[in-house]
C-alpha cells in the first residue's frame, strides 16, 4: 500500500502535468479576450498568430495592438510574477521555519519603493535607471542592509526575520519621509498606485527580462528541493542529514530575494499571493517540495492572471491596483481553504 | 577504532563546554555516554557528528578528519537522533522516515526500490509499521523517538549517535528500543541517564562531568559506588543480577542505616 503513493505514477504526473498548462492556458485566454473592449477568442487567436508567427490574418490594427502588445504581454507577466512570488514565499517559509514568512520579509519591497521614489520624486538617476531600475538597486540595496544585520546577529532564523523587519521599517520610513517632504499631491498617489502593484506598464521587453530570471530561479529552487523538505526539523536536523546548511541557505536567499526583486522591480510590491499561495498549495499537495514548488508556480500564476483580470473589469473605467484585488479576493479564499481544511484536534 | 575524538574543545557563551575529550568507539560496539545534566553529553554527540565545530582537537571517523568529508558523505556513515526535535510541518510518519533517504538521492531523483525497502525495514523495525500515515503531530513523545530512529535508520549509517533514545519511552519500549539498537549490530555512541540500562546494554561507558571525560571502560569498571557518589552525588549499592549482570540499587537518604 505505501508503495502506491512511493513509486513515480507517471500516468498522474502527466494528468496533472496536462491539467495545469491546460488551466494557464485558459486562464491567458481569458485575460487575453476580456477587457473593456471584449474581442472575440477567435479574433484574439488570429492576432497571437500575427503577434507571434507574422502569420497575416486580417485584425484591425487597434485590437492587434491591445491583444498581442498590451493583454498578451501584461498576463505572461502576472503569470511570471504569481508563480515568481508563490516559489519565494514557499522556499522562504521553509528556510526561516515560519509560516508567516513572505518574499517581502528581506526588506525587498521596502527597499524598491524606496528606490523608485528616489527616482520618480527626487529624480536621482535621470532617464538612464528609470523607475523599474530604481526600484532593483533599492531592493538590493535593502538587502544588503538586512544581509549583513542578520549575519551579524548570528544568522538564525528569528534573527533574520527580525533584520528584515528593521530593514522594511528602515526603507518605509525613508519612502515616507521623501513622499511627504517632497512629493506633490499627484506624484504621491503616483507613488501609492505603484506601491500596489500594477500590470499596466508591462511591456515585452521587460518579459525578456522577467522570464529568463524566473526560469532560472525555478530550476535553482527546484535542485534544491530534497534539502528543503530536510529543513523541517531545524538546520541541525538538515545538516545531519547531509545538507550544506550554509550554502543552501545562502543560495536559496539569493535566489528569492533576485526573484523578488525583479518582479517588484517591474510591477510594484503585489503582496498577499507570496504568503498565501505556498499554504494554499500545501493544502492541496502536502508539504514535500518536489511537488510544492510546481504547484506554487502554477496555482501563482493562474491566480494572478484572474485578479489581474478582475482589477480591470471590477469598476469599469478604472483600473485597481492589484495588491488590492490580491487580498480582497484572496483572503476570503484563503479563509475558506483554512476552514475547510481544519484537521480535527 | 571507527569513530574518536582527539582532546576535543567546545566552548560557548564563554564557557568551556567540553573539554579536552578523547574517547574512541570499537567497530560495532556500544558505547554508553553519561554524567549529569549539562555536563555536556550533547555538546559532544554534536561535535562527534559535525553539527558543531570543535574550537581544537579532531573528530576522525576511519582515521580521517570529518571536517574533510563532505556532509553528504559524513550522513550516509552516520546517523544522529537528536534529544528532542520537532517540526511545525505537517509530516506523515513516512515522510518524516523519508528524510532520511535525502544523502542518498540525487538532487532530481525520484523514488528507487531501495528508498523504499530502507523505508519499510526501517519502520519495521522499530514497530510501526502500521502507522505508516499517521500524522506527525498525533503523535506520542515515545512514538515520536522511535520514528526519529526510524528515520536515522533508513540513513543506513554504520555509525549511529543517540541522545537519550529512551526518554519519554516506557519500559518495555526502553528495553526493546536498547535492544534493537543492540541488535543492530552498528557502531552505536548512545547518550543515557538510566545506570542500570546504561550497564545492562553498552560495551563499554564513558562518564562525563563538568566537560571533562572522569572514567572509562567497561561497565563493571566504571560503575562503582565511589564515582557514582563523586559524579552524581547519589549513594547506591552494587547487586549481582542474574546472568552476570549487576544492578544497581539507589539509597534515599532514609534507608542508609538498613541492613539489606
Ligand atoms: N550554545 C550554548 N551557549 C551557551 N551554553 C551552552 C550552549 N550549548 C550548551 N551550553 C551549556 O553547556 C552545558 C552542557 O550542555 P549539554 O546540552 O551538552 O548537556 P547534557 O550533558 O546533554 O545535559 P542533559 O543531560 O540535560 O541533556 C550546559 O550547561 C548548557 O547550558
Ligand atoms: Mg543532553
Amino acid at each position: 500500500m505505501s508503495h502506491a503513493v512511493l513509486r513515480p505514477n507517471w500516468a498522474a504526473r502527466i494528468a496533472v502535468a496536462v491539467l495545469s498548462v491546460v488551466a494557464l492556458v485558459l486562464a491567458v485566454a481569458l485575460a487575453v479576450t476580456v477587457g473593456e473592449m471584449t474581442i472575440p477568442l477567435g479574433t484574439a487567436l488570429k492576432a497571437l498568430g500575427n503577434g507571434l508567427f507574422d502569420l497575416g490574418f486580417p485584425t484591425s490594427a487597434i485590437q492587434q495592438g491591445v491583444i498581442f502588445h498590451y493583454r498578451l504581454s501584461r498576463a505572461l507577466m502576472a503569470a511570471l510574477c504569481g508563480g515568481a512570488l508563490a516559489i519565494s514565499g514557499a522556499i522562504l517559509q521553509a528556510l526561516l521555519r515560519n509560516p508567516l514568512a513572505e518574499p517581502y520579509i528581506l526588506g525587498v519591497s521596502a527597499g524598491a519603493s524606496t528606490g523608485a521614489v528616489c527616482v520618480m520624486i527626487l529624480g536621482l538617476g535621470g532617464t538612464t535607471l528609470g523607475l523599474s531600475g530604481g526600484a532593483f538597486v533599492g531592493s538590493v540595496a535593502a538587502l544588503a542592509l538586512v544581509a549583513l544585520l542578520a549575519a551579524g546577529a548570528g544568522g538564525t532564523s528569528d534573527r533574520v526575520i527580525l533584520a528584515g523587519v528593521a530593514g522594511s521599517q528602515l526603507f518605509t520610513a525613508a519612502t515616507s519621509a521623501i513622499v511627504t517632504t517632497m512629493a506633490s499631491a499627484e506624484q504621491a498617489r503616483g507613488v501609492m498606485f505603484w506601491l500596489l502593484g500594477n500590470f499596466g506598464g508591462v511591456r515585452w521587453p521587460d518579459l525578456w527580462v522577467a522570464t529568463p530570471v524566473a526560469l532560472i530561479g525555478f530550476i535553482i529552487c527546484m535542485s534544491h528541493a530534497k534539502a528543503l523538505d530536510a529543513f523541517a526539523f531545524g538546520t541541525d536536523a538538515a545538516r545531519s542529514l547531509g545538507v550544506a546548511v550554509g550554502r543552501v541557505r545562502f543560495v536559496l536567499f539569493a535566489t528569492t530575494a533576485l526573484l523578488t526583486a525583479t518582479m517588484v522591480a517591474i510591477v510594484g510590491s503585489i503582496g498577499f499571493v507570496g504568503l498565501v499561495i505556498p499554504h494554499a498549495a500545501r493544502f492541496l499537495v502536502g508539504p514535500g517540495h518536489a511537488r510544492l514548488l510546481p504547484a506554487c508556480l502554477v496555482i501563482g500564476a493562474v491566480f494572478m492572471i484572474l485578479t489581474d483580470i478582475l482589477s480591470r473589469v471590477l469598476v469599469p473605467q478604472q483600473i485597481l491596483p492589484i495588491g488590492i484585488v490580491t487580498a480582497l479576493f484572496g483572503a476570503p479564499a484563503f479563509a475558506a481553504i483554512l476552514y475547510g481544511a481544519k484537521r480535527p484536534a | 577504532m571507527t569513530l574518536a575524538t582527539h582532546d576535543v574543545r567546545w566552548s560557548a557563551g564563554g564557557h568551556l563546554i567540553v573539554d579536552g575529550i578523547t574517547l574512541s568507539v570499537e567497530p560495532n560496539r556500544m558505547l554508553g555516554l553519561i554524567g549529569p545534566n549539562g555536563s555536556g553529553k550533547s555538546s559532544l554527540l554534536r561535535l562527534l557528528c559535525r553539527m558543531r565545530k570543535v574550537a581544537s582537537g579532531v573528530v576522525t571517523l576511519d582515521a580521517r578528519d570529518i571536517g574533510d568529508l563532505s556532509r553528504r558523505d559524513l550522513a550516509r556513515r552516520l546517523a544522529f537522533v537528536e534529544q528532542q526535535a520537532t517540526t511545525d510541518v505537517h509530516l506523515s510518519v513516512c515522510d518524516v522516515v523519508r528524510l532520511g533517504r535525502t544523502p542518498h538521492r540525487a538532487a532530481f531523483a525520484s523514488w528507487t526500490r531501495e528508498d523504499e525497502e530502507a523505508i519499510d525495514h526501517a519502520l519495521e523495525r522499530v514497530g510501526l509499521t502500521d502507522r505508516h500515515d499517521q500524522p506527525w503531530h498525533t503523535l506520542s513523545g515515545g512514538e515520536r523517538q522511535r520514528v526519529h530512529i526510524a528515520r536515522a535508520l533508513a540513513q543506513e549509517p554504520r555509525e549511529l549517535i543517540l541522545d537519550e533514545p529512551t526518554n519519554h519511552l516506557d519500559i518495555q519500549h526502553q528495553l526493546s528500543t536498547l535492544a534493537l539498537i543492540r541488535r543492530l549490530g552498528l557502531t552505536c555512541i548512545v547518550a543515557l541517564h538510566d545506570l542500570n540500562l546504561a550497564s545492562l546494554f553498552c560495551d563499554r561507558i564513558c562518564v562525563l562531568s563538568a566537560g571533562k571525560l572522569v572514567a572509562a571502560g567497561m561497565p563493571e569498571a566504571v560503575l562503582t559506588p565511589d564515582l557514582i557518589r563523586r559524579v552524581f552525588g547519589v549513594e547506591v549499592r552494587i547487586h549481582d543480577g542474574a546472568g552476570g549482570r549487576r544492578h544497581i540499587e539507589y539509597i534515599i537518604d532514609g534507608d542508609q542505616g538498613e541492613t539489606p
